[in-house]
């Protein structure tokens, strides 16, 4: 048996390197676990698919669009939106699962870079939206959704999508790390869905009572659902200020959460040993 | 001498109460320690602070000559773990796990390969390699564990309850694999509720309760402290126990103790063996009628009645 020793990192290029090496480790380990269980990861791109049919098709016929369009054209950028958001469970389950099995306590006693963990989860939960939102939008394609003003603005609207997941994403790194538990996923999604409906979503703010239109609206999720209207050449209403500045704000909201929720993450990592 | 660990007046407060309280140790280079103590004494939060896992709130401590707070970084790459407070990744196969964890132990992809397959086939492995380590009986996930935690073959070693769970038979499979290793000259630091565990692995026991060292020694020095092994009668007729006592007494040589209720006669002996041949003959010679008859050895609710006893039971307090 060949004897094998550690090096310790010298110097601050050999530590980044290290850094970027294990996150991308790590990253790899959570594609490997889809690789082994892609029925799981199925139903997580499919999920929203089967909102998008429902919403579409059963309750679509009721609904009333702003200008009187199609209801698809009008559902499906609060769809992309909503796929975000569900994202939180994912994040979630996997964070609060590695904490209860020990694994997270194994990667804390090895020399590993102290930022892989969680970098490796948030490239791989992002590389998953992307494939998420690219079945979401060939779903839009085939019910009949398209974006109208060519595909710059079309791409934009897809980065602040990706932005609102990245904001999510440090939310449920954050909740997983405190609550260490997977079971209180159903908390997590019994949250996720009023968040979800109280927006600008799945039906026109115009319909509602206007203290109620006024909360949907300022829901985070609601700006980047406006921009991404916008951007897409979708019907979008409204006409108040947050509707008027949806884009500024699908930004601010966003960095305002990655500003909150990041450093308490990250916060509550480095204090897993108090 | 050197020492590989070293903790001195170590201590941890959870809530209110301190679940390690002024803890010392020293484990000479290339022997095996084993830490005994019941359920909640704190064996796994000291673990957990040798590992870097915890801070503590009080002492010092090093393990291969590093401060584990100032030096974690220097602590994590000289030390290995093993049991409850580490896990392997369940989804993923024995040789996924190896290949990942060798990745970050810096081995770089070939040599984490390799790596891999040189411990799968060490700790016999190699057919189940590429399963899902959930479908692992306890013994076979021990056993990885204890693979991954060798992959950078280090000079320290914490066992932290390392059969716990396990069936007589993953047991000994571990025990053979933490021989092998010890034997390549590492040193271990072993958590263990069992007396036998500790008796077959370790060169030195502490014994732990409420958070500290309460007596350490080689395990024979705790034997005799004990009063080691006793050979006891069970008589089926109590108006048969002064008779017993008498043949006992003539077996072992020594002082026998009787207990009416229970009708039992007893007494400590040395050549086990020999001492229950002859208690055997001499009952049979004797015609009295026997329920059972053994060896007995301390076990650990004995050690610690032992060791702590005088102390909390007051009749015995004006014999000490």
């Amino acid at each position: 048996m060949t004897t094998v020793t550690a090096e310790v990192p010298y110097g601050p290029i050999t530590r980044l390197r290290w850094a970027v090496a294990d996150g991308w480790t790590m990253t790899l380990r959570i594609l490997a676990h889809w690789a082994r269980q892609p029925g799981q990861v199925a139903v997580g791109l499919l999920f929203p698919v089967m909102i998008v049919l429902m919403f579409g098709y059963l309750f679509g016929g009721g609904m009333a669009v702003p200008g009187g369009g199609d209801y698809r054209e009008f559902l499906m950028p609060g769809m992309f939106a909503i796929s975000m958001l569900f994202g939180i469970e994912a994040t979630f389950t996997a964070v609060a699962a590695d904490a209860a099995k020990g694994v997270t306590d194994r990667f804390r006693s090895m020399p590993v870079a102290r930022s892989a963990v969680v970098v490796g989860r948030c490239v791989a939960d992002m590389l998953n939206a992307a494939l998420g939102l690219a079945v979401l939008i060939l779903c839009g394609l085939a019910v009949g959704w398209r974006w109208h003003d060519g595909w710059g603005r079309a791409a934009a609207a897809i980065g602040l999508l990706l932005l609102l997941r990245l904001a999510f994403l440090w939310v449920g790194i954050h909740l997983g790390l405190v609550v260490g538990s997977p079971d209180a996923v159903v908390a997590v999604q019994i949250l996720v869905w009023p968040v979800g409906f109280l927006s600008n979503a799945f039906v026109w703010t115009d319909t509602m009572p206007g203290w109620l239109a006024a909360v949907a609206e300022w829901n985070p999720l609601a700006a980047t659902v406006t921009a991404a209207r916008e951007l897409f050449g979708n019907p979008t209403g409204g006409g108040s200020w947050i509707a008027e500045h949806a884009t500024l704000m699908a930004v601010v909201w966003p960095l305002a959460l990655i500003a909150i929720f990041f450093p308490l993450a990250v916060r509550r990592y480095a204090r897993l040993d108090r | 001498m050197t020492f590989a660990v070293v903790a001195e007046g170590l201590r941890k407060r959870y809530g209110g109460t301190w679940a390690v309280d002024g803890f010392d140790l020293a484990v000479p280079e290339g022997t095996v320690c084993g830490l005994l103590g019941p359920n909640g004494a704190g064996k796994t939060t000291v673990v957990r602070m040798l590992t870097t896992l915890l801070r503590p709130d009080g002492g010092r401590a090093a393990v291969a000559g590093h401060d584990v707070v100032r030096q974690a970084a220097q602590v994590r790459s000289r030390m290995g773990l093993v049991g409850q407070s580490a896990a392997v990744d369940e989804v993923l196969s024995a040789r996924q796990n190896l290949v990942m964890f060798g990745r970050l132990s810096h081995l770089g992809l070939t040599r984490a390969r390799s790596r891999a397959e040189e411990l799968l086939e060490r700790f016999d492995l190699a057919e189940t390699g590429g399963k899902p380590v959930k479908q692992f009986s306890g013994g076979m996930r021990r056993r990885l564990d204890l693979a991954v935690s060798m992959i950078l073959s280090p000079p320290v070693l914490f066992l932290d309850e390392p059969t716990a769970g396990l069936d007589p038979r993953g047991r000994n499979e571990v025990w053979e694999a933490v021989r092998a290793l010890v034997a390549t000259g590492c040193t271990a630091l072993l958590t263990t509720q069992y007396l036998e565990e500790a008796d077959q692995l370790a060169d030195r026991i502490s014994i732990m309760d409420t958070g500290k060292v309460i007596a350490e020694g080689t395990p024979g020095e705790l034997k005799s402290a004990l009063g080691g092994d006793r050979v006891e009668v069970v008589l089926h007729d109590a108006a048969d126990l002064p008779a017993a006592a008498g043949l006992v007494e003539r077996a072992t040589g020594a002082e026998p103790s009787l207990d009416p209720d229970t009708r039992r006669v007893g007494a400590p002996v040395r050549e086990k063996a020999a001492a229950l041949a002859e208690l055997a003959r001499l009952l049979e010679a004797a015609g009295l009628a026997v329920e059972d008859i053994g060896v007995r050895r301390p076990t650990l609710d004995e050690v610690f009645l032992h060791l702590t006893g005088d102390a909390r039971d007051p009749r015995k307090e004006v014999a000490a």
